[in-house]
């Protein structure tokens, strides 16, 4: 059999699982297709009125879109934490929970790119950072190894899912001398996904707070958290509305190793604000800031004491077997740990490393309107990338949809 | 001692032009590529023209009189009033260095306002290279205490002395390492420069400035055709676009002809001294070797070409 003709069938049937579907999927897409069309409207004032709409100065020049895109290539990069025991190990329970999770890395990426677009004030010049084409500042901005490494791993993880999902469509054993240094390369990729990100910001000694050796570390340990969290939540969905078979052992599992990266990832948070306070410079500023405010400006205390009261309660909640096993509180530390993250990132990051600003000046960020309609289309468009994938996967995954004999 | 330049001898601007031959082949796709865009949304061939401007470095001579060209023409368009904009290169034999006397700076902010009529700032969203820090003089130069939005009727205030701050064309310059498209860089003669139309707006150049130096057009840059300041540089106080970063250039249009940069020339009290380090009888060299001089944020290296000194 050709393989065009199975490639052809391949498409023509996997456009066919994403047409149908009963109305709860209906409405679903449909709530999808509305926010990113309220995205897509906000943004559009953005282009005509420039990044003014933002709140975003010159004081704090960066604010909610570079935290969700540093948020979500954390996501992304926890693809690994799955796809190490799955592999390397031969670890068959988990093995299906990989490629969902290659699913999840792929969505994040697709909404990283669209952050990075809505963040720079020239889309129109986006040609400028491509390889080849533009005149990328390589190897000297960390930027310019960001758009490299990002573009690498969303290949290859594009190219694995569809290998993978292409052969059980065929219904012909995957080439293990093809999947296997692959997947074996997307694990030194997705740690410097992230590695990477926390240098663009780590780099800088103009910024004191971002200026740790610790930051790369920290990363790291807060997306293997993060990540895996939201795979959880799926994973359960899943098993109810499909016929797929996920044990639970798999899923415990998983909760166990998230347990001991959230307890690093809570040692890492105490090892900085440690070194802040007890050696006091003047760089102590920016934690201060974070903490406790500053001159009568205390906007992110909030965010700062409610991410590590999340942190800790999703580590307790995961560390004792009793209710990581226990479903309501399994999923309700996947949710807090899931919040902790998110509001470390999107806010408890990059606020404090612009304020004060270089001259000491406090500029107090919350992001605007747009930038929140904004952020919730690219929600809606990584959701959606999201779902139609899983529509498709999911189904062939099962053996349910497989490649029609050819014609005699 | 006064600081003399000879006059500068057009010619072209120190143009790199590696990867001469895949650009040329790329440019044809891209260029491909661009037509059929314009053809969509209807863009106009000045328009296709500036979406496939190579970054300023990179560019001919032939290349930059046509970009000059239509520069020159939107300006007019925009402003109803033709403007100039030169390409002088750096000067042989020059490294300008910029040295502020903070025990006569009086923080008038006359410099700060010299230097937006100077380099057609955008008035609203207003933008102002040069920031001026109001400080105690019993914390001394302590950014933490610093107040740039000070505003009393009569300047200076008693316990008070002021810093202005602007760009430090840095030798060791954290913004240019960072720009990931090489939109801005250190030319031959010291002065780092941006490239408005190579910039992609992504702010990074900010983040990792010491010095709060950069300033982006957050908005449409406005500025009064009748203020408009027809004498420009390309890479200083040519009109800017909206989405781009920019910073002070020590006035490139000014001091690449023998002028001083406004902020010298305005300052009533004498506290702005510049001229070129290369020159060792020119009054800046005098000042680093007799005055006690510091820089500020020394320990993070970026090696300043702008110094503060105190000359009482």
């Amino acid at each position: 059999m050709g393989t065009p003709r199975a490639f052809r069938c391949f498409l023509k049937d996997s456009l066919g699982l994403i047409l149908a579907g009963n109305r709860a999927y209906y409405a679903w897409l449909g709530f999808l297709l509305t926010l990113i069309a309220v995205g897509v409207a906000a943004y559009a004032g953005q282009l005509r009125d420039g990044l003014i709409v933002t709140h975003m100065r010159d004081q704090v020049s960066w604010g909610f879109y570079i935290g969700n895109f540093t948020f979500l290539v954390g996501v992304a990069a926890a693809a690994i934490m799955l796809v190490i025991p799955a592999y390397v190990y031969d670890w068959e329970p988990i093995r299906e929970i990989t490629i969902l999770g290659e699913v999840l890395a792929i969505s994040a990426l697709v909404m990283c790119l669209c952050f990075v677009l809505v963040d720079i004030g020239r889309p129109d010049r986006f040609w400028h950072i491509l390889p080849l084409i533009g005149r990328l500042n390589f190897p000297t901005s960390m930027l310019a190894w960001d758009v490299v490494v990002l573009n690498t791993y969303l290949l290859l993880n594009w190219f694995v899912v569809t290998y993978l999902i292409f052969c059980a469509y065929t219904r012909i054993h995957y080439v293990k001398a093809i999947v296997l240094p692959l997947v074996l390369f997307s694990i030194p990729m997705a740690v410097s996904i992230h590695t990477v990100t926390a240098f663009l910001f780590n780099g800088l000694a103009a910024r004191p707070f971002w200026n740790s050796a610790i930051l790369a570390p920290r990363f790291l340990a807060s997306a293997f958290c993060s990540g895996p969290a939201i795979l959880l939540v799926l994973l359960q969905i899943l098993r109810r509305v499909t016929k797929l078979r996920i044990k639970d052992e798999a899923i415990f599992k998983v909760a166990e190793l998230m347990a001991y990266t959230m307890g690093f990832m809570l040692f890492l948070t105490f090892a900085e604000v440690f070194k802040e306070f007890y050696s006091g410079t003047q760089h102590l500023v920016y934690t201060r800031y974070l903490w406790f405010g500053l001159k009568g400006q205390h906007s992110l205390v909030p965010f700062a004491w409610g991410s590590v009261a999340c942190g800790l309660a999703a580590f307790l909640l995961f560390l004792i077997p009793r209710t990581r096993t226990n479903w309501f509180t399994l999923n309700l530390g996947c949710g807090l740990i899931y919040a902790s993250v998110y509001i470390e990132k999107g806010m408890g990051l990059i606020i404090p490393g612009l304020t004060p600003d270089p001259l000491g000046e406090i500029y107090v960020y919350t992001p605007s309107l747009t930038e929140i309609l904004v952020a919730a289309g690219i929600f809606g468009i990584g959701l959606l990338v999201f779902t139609l994938m899983l529509k498709v996967v999911v189904p062939i995954m099962l053996g349910e949809t497989t490649l029609p004999p050819a014609p005699l | 001692m006064k600081y003399q330049l000879g006059k500068a001898s057009p010619g072209e601007p120190g143009a790199t032009r590696s990867f001469k031959s895949r650009r040329q082949f790329l440019g044809t796709a891209a260029a491909a590529m661009a037509g059929a865009m314009a053809t969509l949304t209807g863009c106009d061939r000045s328009g296709v023209e500036a979406f496939l401007q190579h970054n300023f470095r990179e560019l001919t001579k032939d290349d930059i009189k046509q970009v000059i060209a239509r520069l020159e023409q939107e300006a007019r368009r925009k402003y109803g009033k033709a403007i100039h904009i030169g390409t002088e290169p750096p000067i042989p034999g020059v490294l300008f260095g910029y040295a502020l006397d903070l025990s006569r700076c009086i923080g008038c902010r006359r410099c700060a306002k010299a230097c937006v009529k100077e380099n057609n700032q955008s008035r609203d969203p207003q933008i102002e290279w040069i920031r001026v820090l109001q400080m105690d003089k019993e914390e001394g130069v302590d950014i933490t205490h610093a107040d740039p939005y000070y505003n009393p009727d009569l300047v200076p205030q008693e316990g008070h002395f002021y810093m202005p701050v602007q760009c430090h064309q840095c030798r060791n310059a954290p913004c240019t390492k960072v720009c990931p498209v090489g939109a801005t860089w250190q030319e031959k003669d010291g002065i780092v420069v941006v490239d408005y139309n190579w910039c992609i707006g992504c702010r990074y150049c900010m983040a990792a400035c010491p010095y709060g130096a950069r300033r982006f057009n957050w908005g449409d840059p406005m500025v009064p055709a009748d203020e408009l300041n027809p004498v420009t540089h390309y890479l200083g106080n040519r009109p800017r676009p909206k989405g781009v970063v920019e910073k002070c250039t020590f006035c490139i249009q000014r001091v690449r002809n023998g002028l001083y940069p406004a902020c010298v020339e305005i300052c009533p009290t004498g506290s702005r001294k510049f001229g070129n380090l290369m020159d060792p009888k020119s009054e800046i060299r005098y000042i680093l070797e007799n005055k006690r001089v510091f820089i500020f944020k020394e320990e993070l290296n970026t090696k300043p070409k702008f110094f503060y000194f105190y000359g009482v």
